[in-house]
């Protein structure tokens, strides 16, 4: 994405850069640079985007190289959540438990068409959630059916973008701006 | 098996099946009151011998629900379809084979479950997927939920 497409942030970048100290936005700095280059992410896949995420993990892709490396089986250990496929009524109050037990700060990536929108289960369908926003708030969303290995690293790269922004002056705030 | 004798050998075991042509496999509908002592004679027949039943269906044909089992018989590695159907929209109903085949039991609670087909004798008939309080059966074609659902 552009700097210029990237409006949702991009008030938030420039004031960033003008409107605090430099002692703070020091601090911000190298806190930020831990936290987005250290992403782990909760072992969660409901269906084929689940795939593409091992592949994304896997040699060939790698995403280790840039730091959401870690699988971690506990969502009291993760700082994302990557829904990676369908999510169906049933599912949704699991989700939102799973997500509530993430520790601040965390984050969300809709992996999918499913995820994004209910994708190919939009019309015509009595069991699916139509988006995985009406149960979490959604951070970054990639498009797919599903997507590829190198569309899931793009939606983690804006992610870090995202996660840099913060400060620890107001990082709740800032994370909920969409 | 070859297919030949294997019709030929279904035949004479359930006289009362009809063959339907041109399918992927050797398949018969079955009247509904005769299938359990069909489906008996099939698995314990030795030269028939299905012992397994690998895939069970239901579905909505529009005019009449219908129940789809697949059998195989891992002793002898040949496999064949059996169906049956019902006209009864409001109340239909078949006897359960999951005496027979153990598998059927979950199958069956899944037609039941999505389709609103009983059967009969089943030891544990109750909805498997969806909650217990829903209301309707959405593989039905008639189904309609105007909250839930965006028509296209």
């Amino acid at each position: 994405m552009k700097e210029k497409d990237f409006r949702d942030n991009i008030t938030l970048e420039s004031f960033k850069q003008t409107g605090q100290g430099i002692l703070l936005t020091t601090i911000d700095d190298i806190i930020d640079w831990g936290r987005s280059n250290s992403i782990w992410p909760l072992t969660f896949a409901t269906s084929c985007c689940g795939i593409e995420m091992m592949a994304t993990g896997a040699p060939r892709h790698d995403f280790a190289r840039f730091g959401i490396e870690v699988y971690r089986a506990s969502p009291r250990q993760a700082d994302v959540i990557v829904v990676a496929g369908t999510i169906v009524n049933k599912m949704a109050p699991v989700l939102k438990r799973l997500y509530d037990q993430m520790s601040e700060p965390k984050y969300v990536i809709a992996m999918g068409a499913c995820a994004v929108s209910g994708g190919p289960f939009y019309y015509n369908c009595y069991h699916v959630v139509r988006g995985v926003d009406h149960v979490i708030p959604v951070d970054v969303y990639v498009p797919g059916c599903p997507p590829r290995p190198e569309a899931l690293l793009y939606g983690v790269m804006q992610l870090q973008r995202k996660i840099k922004l913060a400060t620890i002056t107001d990082a709740v705030k800032i994370q909920k701006v969409k | 098996m070859e297919p030949e004798k294997l019709k030929e050998r279904v035949l004479t075991l359930v006289p009362e099946a009809e063959l339907e042509e041109n399918k992927q496999f050797l398949t018969f509908f079955v009247p509904a009151g005769k299938l359990h002592a069909a489906a008996i004679r099939l698995k314990e027949d030795e030269d028939t011998a299905f012992d397994y039943l690998f895939c069970q269906s239901g579905t909505d044909m529009g005019k009449y629900l219908m129940v789809v089992y697949h059998l195989e018989s891992t002793l002898l590695g040949h496999t064949m379809v059996l169906k049956v159907k019902t006209e009864d929209r409001e109340n239909p109903s078949f006897d359960t084979v999951c005496d027979i085949w153990r598998t059927a039991e979950f199958h069956e609670r899944e037609i039941f479950d999505l389709l609103g087909i009983r059967f009969n004798n089943h030891p544990d008939l109750r909805r498997i997927f969806l909650d217990e309080n829903w209301v309707g059966h959405p593989l039905r074609k008639d189904y309609s939920d105007e909250v839930n659902i965006v028509e296209l």
